[in-house]
């Protein structure tokens, strides 16, 4: 590979050929502001922020997208590069509907930071802006086109989901982001991943929000209120209070719950186990049964959705276990309101995950409607800070009983390749005794596909991981040409998994572009995982306990019930 | 959606297929197909755009996108007679928002719309290079100039007849 050699404000710098001047100021620590620009989604040079001067160009040119030439001397920080980018600022500014101070995202908006930094005024050319209706039927997803920005970057998002449910529409003053006529986002093939969310820089998307319901079941005297944590919600919600990536802040988050008013704060991990153990059950019976293979994950509604729109003819292959989010609520209004003599109606179960697809499978019908609400990782960070809590010097605390205790591998399902570790370690154990193996070590990791084959007991098993539902297409398409053949197959919607879902806390391109945030917030639960005492959901006493006093065994009558849905096809337009 | 019914036939239903399997594969497929639909069914029903989303395997958003970004695609039929109305700079000094205004009034549709009878649609246009006629406006290639609002009912009229 040919190197090239430049300097960056005097700094000299070495990078190979073809690299763009914003991948070169990376490695020589010189700072270029972005927009459009959304590292692995974005990059098409549109919003003329990262404008510099480089020797051999006319103009200015973008950063983003201009080669690297041997020789070449780049200037980023002169008057007329720092001229340039405050006037584009101004007139981004100059359609935008400045009401930060009530704004989802001041204080975390791109925009508001560049504006800040560039000195810019926000009326410099005048303060009209059409004001476009807020597109709020998703039980997802809310589109605020007048803070719209016109960076794609969603747009870009939900591409490489191939999806496609937005794209710009009409030219012009009258363009805007959106779907197809001016029928809304509920009613398109949207999974509700919530990936166009963390892609935008202002507050022009943001979850649909469940905070108002929340508070107004903890101040209601008639009601129990009962949260319960998805295992990726240790690992990001640090961030929301200025932790570094990749913090483990469970015990914090426990007390910061408790802190809210009367809750109880209980573990969804326990549940993960769970669903290990009526998933590994299905999947053994799948193959001594010679039923329908490979058997597809179906713990992240992003994908469920996805198969539902696009390759309904997979529903049977789609395991029958509901997500930990739904067994969990089920087991909350049936087993524990009975152990405790509470009246399912006054139970108010809270879940809190990263994910805004989960606030549409809460509304799905055939569930049952056992979960009341579902709050982001974000939302709970802003019912924590609403309640004043100091979140960075709280106490740590544990969750509470009798849903305390579980697996590292329950933890690990937030990452891509989790839910599959978590299913190979017991699988192994069902087959293969005690000394069968805990670490499975190719399905981890934050490249989209992940193919593995072991041998458990006596079985060969082939498995494939993918997340990113456009790398789950991929894996479809080759087992629907016969190229490729697995027994069980993870998809997770989101690339990297949950740790990395739509309902993460926002984290500014700026940070994305200078480390690989899917891995370092996986890493976190790998640690958790490793120090836990328990590594295989079959061991959790609490899950255990669960089937002893209540459901029987794995796959029973009444786990089917309680624990097991079905799937129906949608249309696609 | 348009609001007028869809009314595509079998044999234009053909002739679709027929474009988009003879463009399918190619890179950048999706404007000849639009070309081809809109020549067939006179504009882009909702309906057609489906069809194209579906066989070429793009986002209906993207085809949605690429027919509402050209002014040369319509989301709306054109009528028997199709007016075109000048706001180039010459015609628009000259008032010819007027003249738009009152065909819009006597035909109680909005520009870009089509009469609920397909009788008469309204697109406006920049320049036709008849500014010395200013203002100006062309029924069905016939150019008009020289208006006034008060001559827009008088001159439909003829067309009304047939």
């Amino acid at each position: 590979m040919k190197i090239i050699n430049l300097k960056i404000n005097g700094i000299p710098v070495s990078v190979p050929e073809g690299s763009t001047i914003l991948q070169a100021a990376k490695l020589a620590n010189v700072r270029i502001p972005t927009l459009c620009y959304l590292k692995d989604v974005q990059c098409v040079g549109s919003c003329r922020l990262c404008l510099v001067e480089a020797t051999g160009a006319r103009g200015l040119v973008a950063a983003c997208v201009y080669p690297v030439s041997e020789g070449m001397e780049v200037r980023t920080n002169t008057p007329r590069v720092r001229k340039s980018r405050k006037t584009t600022i101004e007139l981004i500014l100059s359609t935008h509907k400045k009401k930060c101070l009530s704004c989802p995202r001041s204080m975390n908006c791109e925009l508001q930071k560049l504006a800040l930094e560039y000195n810019a005024e926000e009326d410099r050319f005048g303060t009209d802006h059409d004001i476009k209706p807020i597109d709020d039927l998703s039980p997802s997803v809310v589109r605020d086109n007048s803070k719209c920005v016109m960076c794609t970057r969603c747009v870009a998002a939900c591409a490489q989901q191939t999806i496609g449910a937005i794209g710009p529409k009409n030219r012009g003053y009258a363009k805007v982001i959106g779907s197809p006529y001016d029928v809304s986002l509920a009613y398109t093939p949207c999974v509700n991943c919530g990936q166009c969310v963390v892609a935008c820089p202002v507050g022009a998307l943001y979850e649909k929000s469940a905070i108002a319901d929340v508070w107004g079941a903890i101040v209601d005297p008639t009601k129990q209120v009962v949260f319960f944590t998805a295992p990726s919600i240790k690992a990001t919600i640090g961030e929301a209070f200025g932790l570094p990536v990749g913090t483990n802040a469970e015990g914090k988050m426990v007390t910061a719950i408790k802190q809210l008013g009367d809750v109880k704060c209980f573990n969804m991990d326990l549940t993960a186990d769970l669903t290990i153990m009526e998933e590994a059950t299905e999947l053994l019976g799948r193959i001594k049964n010679g039923g329908t293979l490979p058997m597809f994950t179906s713990c992240c509604p992003g994908w469920v959705k996805f198969a539902e729109h696009y390759y309904p003819e997979l529903i049977p292959s789609i395991s029958s276990c509901k997500s930990p989010q739904e067994m969990f609520s089920a087991v909350l209004k049936t087993y524990y309101c009975e152990k405790h003599g509470i009246d399912p109606k006054n139970l108010y179960v809270v879940s809190v995950i990263p994910c805004t697809a989960k606030k549409f499978e809460v509304a799905r019908e055939e569930l049952g409607g056992y979960t009341d609400a579902a709050l982001t990782t974000r939302e709970l960070a802003k019912m924590i800070k609403e309640a004043g809590i100091d979140f960075v010097n709280l106490e740590e605390s544990t969750y509470d009983t009798p849903f305390e205790t579980a697996s590292g591998a329950g933890a690990i399902f937030g990452a891509t390749g989790g839910v599959m570790e978590a299913a190979l370690r017991t699988a192994a154990y069902k087959l293969g005794g005690t000394g069968a193996p805990l670490e499975f070590k190719e399905v981890r990791g934050t490249q989209g596909v992940k193919e593995a084959e072991y041998t458990v007991g006596n079985a060969k098993l082939k498995v494939a991981v993918a997340s990113g539902l456009g790398n789950a297409r991929k894996v479809i398409e080759d087992i629907k040409s016969g190229k490729k053949d697995y027994a069980f197959v993870e998809i997770m919607a989101c690339p990297g998994g949950c740790i990395n879902g739509g309902g993460q806390p926002y984290v500014h391109d700026e940070v994305r572009n200078t480390i690989d945030l899917k891995a370092v917030r996986a890493q976190a639960l790998y640690d958790y995982d490793k120090e836990n005492a328990l590594r295989c959901s079959h061991e959790n006493p609490a899950v255990e306990t669960l089937y002893k006093e209540f459901l029987g065994e794995p796959n029973s009558h009444k786990a089917h019930k309680l624990l097991h849905t079905t799937y129906h096809k949608r249309d696609k337009y | 959606m348009s609001q007028n019914p869809f009314e595509g036939t079998e044999g234009q239903m053909k002739d679709l297929l027929k474009s988009i399997k003879s463009h399918r594969g190619e890179a950048g497929a999706l404007m000849p197909v639009l070309h081809d639909a809109q020549n067939i069914y006179g504009y882009l029903p909702a309906e057609v755009q489906t069809v194209i989303a579906e066989e070429l395997n793009v986002p209906l958003a993207e085809v949605y996108g690429v027919a509402t970004f050209y002014s040369q695609f319509s989301l709306t039929p054109k009528g028997k007679h199709q007016i075109s109305v000048c706001l180039g700079t010459a015609c628009y000094v000259k008032g010819s928002d007027k003249i738009l205004e009152a065909i819009e009034k006597e035909l109680r549709i909005s520009c870009g719309e089509c009469t609920p009878d397909k009788k008469f649609s309204i697109e406006s246009c920049r320049c036709v290079g008849a500014c010395g006629l200013a203002p100006v406006m062309i029924i069905d290639g016939e150019v008009y100039g020289k208006l006034k609002p008060d001559d827009v009912a008088g001159i439909l009229d003829k067309y009304m007849k047939d």
